[in-house]
């Protein structure tokens, strides 16, 4: 990467104008025709296959690989779609390392799993570009559902409810839909605007409206909504941000990852967006992994990555912290920050060393200082205004099975759910199951 | 090292993989090439009668089926014998039989089946200096409307009356080409026995339609919306192929008349099982038109080694080698008793042994719920189903059960007595064991 700006402080244009499309090409570029017909081949159709089994959707892989194999791309997209109508995106940001492709019998023989996710990608990518929706509508039922949030979550279950042919409505704070998708997936996954397509045409099964720019607590209430509709779903994700609760952290350019990350997102020209010359990046998930990784293809000088504790308990997988580490991404474990130094603006960031033992995690005297002229937090994000009348587990709504919440006509899921894992997938599996149950109990 | 050399009917090669009768050997410039890339002899394209040359179809003339990386495993083709004048092609023949001396160059022929159109042919073929003549009595389209090819092959009496008529007419040595469009191959080669054969060859191609275009609606390959059956060869052939050799091989009327094996060599270990079966030598069309004349570079390499390994130092030692094993299912131990065994060491828990054989056959393997497969003994027929879809080669063998041990699915011990259909109790016409 040539720097245009090597400048301390942060600033914009760092890079050529055409280094930023470069820069954030496609992660997983797209396969073309032939070599979708050779990775498909590569698939043993196996017998309950191991990596139906990790995949939170349950998607027939052996049977869409099959599809593809046969040269039937768009039966293939409808066999994903079906489990999962979000298929298009999950393709995308799905970590495959740590789900269907590390089951893959083939990653067990060889160490070479089947490339499942490009080849989801390839047949989802094959049916939407006809911009044809492959689900119809059953006739209307006269129920009506509220769900709130239109992420993962949301959507998914907006969608298998409409197509039972129930009415729903969709209320999202934001005055775009797709949530994370939207808002928070790295640039590079998500390329060309794919989240605001794949929400069009989502909307297409129709018997759905979006009721963009309302909160819920400020806008509309729970209490209403259930006046109103005969069932209401929650996906609202995790709105705030969890706090380092150090001195200095109110100072200028130390700011959480989720809202870079953000602005990114919604900036069409990245040469507009500024970003330190050096960048520290505090937490060890996929937000720290791809605030890091996005600030680094900015054009940010050095950037450095610390997390509290080893490498191992990062959630981040090994996969992210690889991209991390090939995009430049210094990664330093067992440490955790003490003070922000600055004057106004940040400048430099204090940290102890930790051991991680029987005691927990404790900070050693040993310290040390970075340069830092921006710093992302990026320790977690927390739910935010849970409405008083639900059951709280932990931090999350607490649910039981199929995201019933304590409340008879409420489910919840996604990310703001006290079950899953914080990913894409799991919020549109969540949000599917729910709008099952939904559907049963209203049609009982 | 092995010698690869052989002496098949007097007609001396370095090596027993020749290419056969087919688009690589149809002119001088090709069967230079095949020689330079070490190719130990060629049947030339098959000449026709002096005048008009043979028409073919523009095309598409082939059509193909393929397996996992579209790896070629039958080809099908419409083409008819050579398009050239006859005088340009034994010219041809003359100059590299002059240059490479060492070589086999065997000319095939196919003229109309009238005594004086052979007689005409051979002396011209004679004159190039040729090692010998095939008679293609295999072709299963276009020629045999006109009444060559395999409608000669088909009838046992045409294959001795014309093989005569070029015994007759000719010291070349004769090698009769067998079409295995016919139900019992012993027949025909049994006539150019008694008309006189040298050997016979075989097999040519199959009758066969590769595919359909489902947009046409036609037969593949399609010309001009209409298509029509060729002849099919390549691997998917080769177990009909080694059938038919073993037949002739083992028949006591035939089983003297030397043998070139064809259809689906596509490497040492498929020629080495041609040659275990009987062939003298082999042939080799698709492989070498899938892949070009290097390949028998691996052919050359892998069968030495393999000989090496067995130490063999002449490929006398082990031509027909497999003929005594070869036998009727009626003669088969019906007393002999393996079981699947899975090594789960080398099992990557695809499953396809269970479903296979849950599905389809035995019920004879079971799975956990952490994908642990193993063989019920006593459901075990030992059908081998799971061992040919098994992904992983080597992973499931067959076990042989030791004489004396129990067979869990019987609850009878494996018995140290041969026994078979012929004096088995179910047998209506067994006869008792002496
Ligand atoms: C930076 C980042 C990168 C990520 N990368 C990946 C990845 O690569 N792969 C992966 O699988 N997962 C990734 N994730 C996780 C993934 O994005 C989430 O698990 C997923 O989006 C959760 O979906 P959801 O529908 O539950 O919530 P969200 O996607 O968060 O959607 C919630 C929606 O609810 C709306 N909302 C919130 N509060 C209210 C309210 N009070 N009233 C009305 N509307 C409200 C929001 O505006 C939003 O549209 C990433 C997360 C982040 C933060
Ligand atoms: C193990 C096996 C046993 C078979 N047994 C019979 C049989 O008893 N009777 C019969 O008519 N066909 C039998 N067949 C032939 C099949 O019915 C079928 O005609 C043949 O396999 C070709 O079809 P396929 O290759 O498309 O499967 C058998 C095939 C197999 C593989
Ligand atoms: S585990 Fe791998 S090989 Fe088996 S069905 Fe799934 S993708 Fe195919
Ligand atoms: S192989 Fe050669 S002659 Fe045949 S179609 Fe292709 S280019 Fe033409
Ligand atoms: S087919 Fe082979 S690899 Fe697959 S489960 Fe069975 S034994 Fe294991």
């Amino acid at each position: 990467m040539s720097q245009l700006n090597q400048g301390s402080g942060v600033v914009s244009a760092r890079l050529q104008a055409n280094e930023y499309k470069d820069n954030f090409l496609d992660l997983h570029p797209p396969l073309d025709p032939h070599e979708a017909l050779v990775a498909a081949d590569r698939c043993y159709f196996c017998y309950e296959a191991p990596c139906v089994t990790s995949c939170p959707t349950d998607i027939d892989i052996p049977l869409f690989i099959r599809q593809i194999a046969t040269g039937t791309p768009e039966a293939s997209a409808k066999t994903i779609l079906a489990q999962n109508i979000l298929g298009g995106m999950c393709a995308r940001v799905c970590p495959t390392e740590t789900l269907c492709e590390e089951a893959c019998v083939r990653e067990i023989a060889e160490g070479k799993p089947v490339d499942i996710g490009r080849l989801q990608r390839f047949a989802t990518d094959t049916l939407m570009q006809t911009g044809e929706h492959p689900f119809v509508r059953q006739a209307e039922t006269g129920k009506t559902v509220a769900v709130v949030g239109a992420g993962p979550a949301g959507l998914a279950c907006a969608h298998r409810l409409a197509m039972h042919g129930h009415a729903v409505r969709i209320s999202d704070a934001n005055l775009k839909a797709g949530g994370l998708n939207e808002f928070g997936i790295a640039a590079y996954k998500s390329t060309n605007e794919f989240a605001a397509s794949e929400v069009d045409w989502l909307l297409k099964i129709g018997g759905i409206e979006l009721d963009l720019g309302k909160t819920l607590g400020k806008d509309i209430y729970l209490e209403g909504l259930l006046e109103d509709f005969d069932a209401v779903f929650l996906g609202m994700g995790l709105g705030g941000v969890n706090e380092l609760g150090l001195s200095g952290e109110e100072k200028d350019h130390v700011i959480d990852a989720v809202s870079f990350i953000h602005d990114l997102r919604q900036t069409k020209d990245l040469s507009t967006l500024p970003v330190g010359r050096h960048v520290v990046v505090i937490g060890g998930g996929m937000t720290a992994v791809d605030a890091a990784v996005q600030s680094k293809l900015l054009g940010a000088q050095n950037v450095h990555l610390v997390y509290r504790r080893g490498r191992e308990r990062m959630n981040a997988s090994k996969y992210e912290q690889d991209i991390a580490a090939s995009r430049g991404v210094n990664i330093i474990t067992n440490a955790e920050p003490t003070r922000i130094i600055g004057n106004g603006a940040v400048q430099e960031i204090e940290f102890s060393y930790t051991v991680d033992g029987l005691l927990g995690l404790q900070r050693t005297d040993d310290t040390f200082r970075l340069k830092a002229d921006q710093v992302f937090k990026a320790i977690g994000q927390s739910l935010t205004g849970v409405p008083s009348l639900l059951k709280i587990d932990g931090r999350k709504i607490a649910v039981s099975e199929n995201g019933k919440t304590s409340h008879a006509k409420i489910w919840a899921g996604g990310d703001c759910a006290s079950h899953g894992d914080d990913l894409t997938v799991t919020a549109v599996a969540e949000g599917r199951d729910a709008a099952e149950d939904i559907h049963r109990t209203l049609m009982a | 090292m092995a010698s690869l050399q052989s002496n098949f009917l007097g007609i001396k090669s370095p090596n027993p993989f020749w290419l056969a009768s087919a688009p690589p050997t149809d002119k001088e410039y090709n069967v230079r090439r095949a020689f330079e890339a070490g190719w130990g002899g060629v049947v030339w394209k098959t000449l026709g009668s002096e005048g008009p040359p043979i028409v073919n179809v523009n095309g598409p003339r082939y059509g193909a089926i393929w397996g996992a990386d579209r790896r070629l495993l039958g080809l099908n083709n419409i083409e008819l014998i050579t398009d050239r004048p006859l005088e340009i092609n034994l010219r041809e023949i003359k100059a590299v039989k002059r240059d490479y001396p060492d070589r086999a160059v065997v000319a095939s022929l196919m003229v109309p089946c009238e005594e004086g159109a052979w007689k005409a042919i051979l002396p011209l073929v004679e004159e190039t200096g040729a090692d010998g003549v095939e008679l293609n009595f295999g072709c299963p389209h276009g020629m045999a409307e006109r009444g060559m090819g395999s409608a000669v092959g088909q009838v046992p009496e045409y294959v001795e009356m014309v093989t005569r008529w070029v015994k007759e007419t000719t010291r070349m040595p004769c090698i009769v080409k067998l079409t295995p469009n016919i139900s019992d191959i012993c027949q025909p080669a049994h006539a150019a026995l008694k008309g006189g054969a040298d050997a016979v060859s075989l097999i040519n191609t199959i009758t066969s339609v590769t595919g359909v275009d489902l947009d046409l609606m036609a037969p593949t390959p399609t010309i001009d919306g209409k298509g029509t059956h060729g002849g099919y060869c390549g691997p998917a052939v080769k177990p009909i192929a080694l059938n038919m050799v073993a037949q002739i091989a083992r028949n006591p009327i035939t089983r003297d008349i030397p043998i070139s094996g064809i259809g689906g060599v596509t490497n040492w270990r498929d020629a080495a099982e041609f040659m275990a079966l009987g062939a003298g030598n082999v042939q080799v069309c698709t492989a070498a038109m899938t892949y070009g004349f290097k390949i028998v570079q691996e052919m050359i390499s892998g069968l030495s080694e393999w000989m090496d390994e067995k130490q063999y130092t002449s490929i006398d030692q082990f031509i027909g080698g497999a003929v005594p094993n070869v036998t009727d299912w009626q003669y088969l131990n019906l007393n002999h008793v393996t079981k699947a065994r899975i090594n789960q060491d080398d099992c990557i828990k695809c499953g396809r042994c269970y479903a296979a054989c849950e599905d389809t056959s035995h019920q004879a393997i079971s799975i956990t719920p952490d994908r642990i497969f193993e063989v019920k003994d006593d459901e075990c027929v030992a059908c081998n189903l799971c061992v040919n879809v098994c992904p992983v080669e080597g992973c499931i063998t067959m076990e042989t059960l030791p004489v004396g041990a129990m067979d869990e699915r019987t609850g009878i011990p494996v018995s140290a007595e041969h026994g078979d259909w012929t004096t088995h109790p179910n047998n209506p016409s067994a006869q008792a064991a002496e």
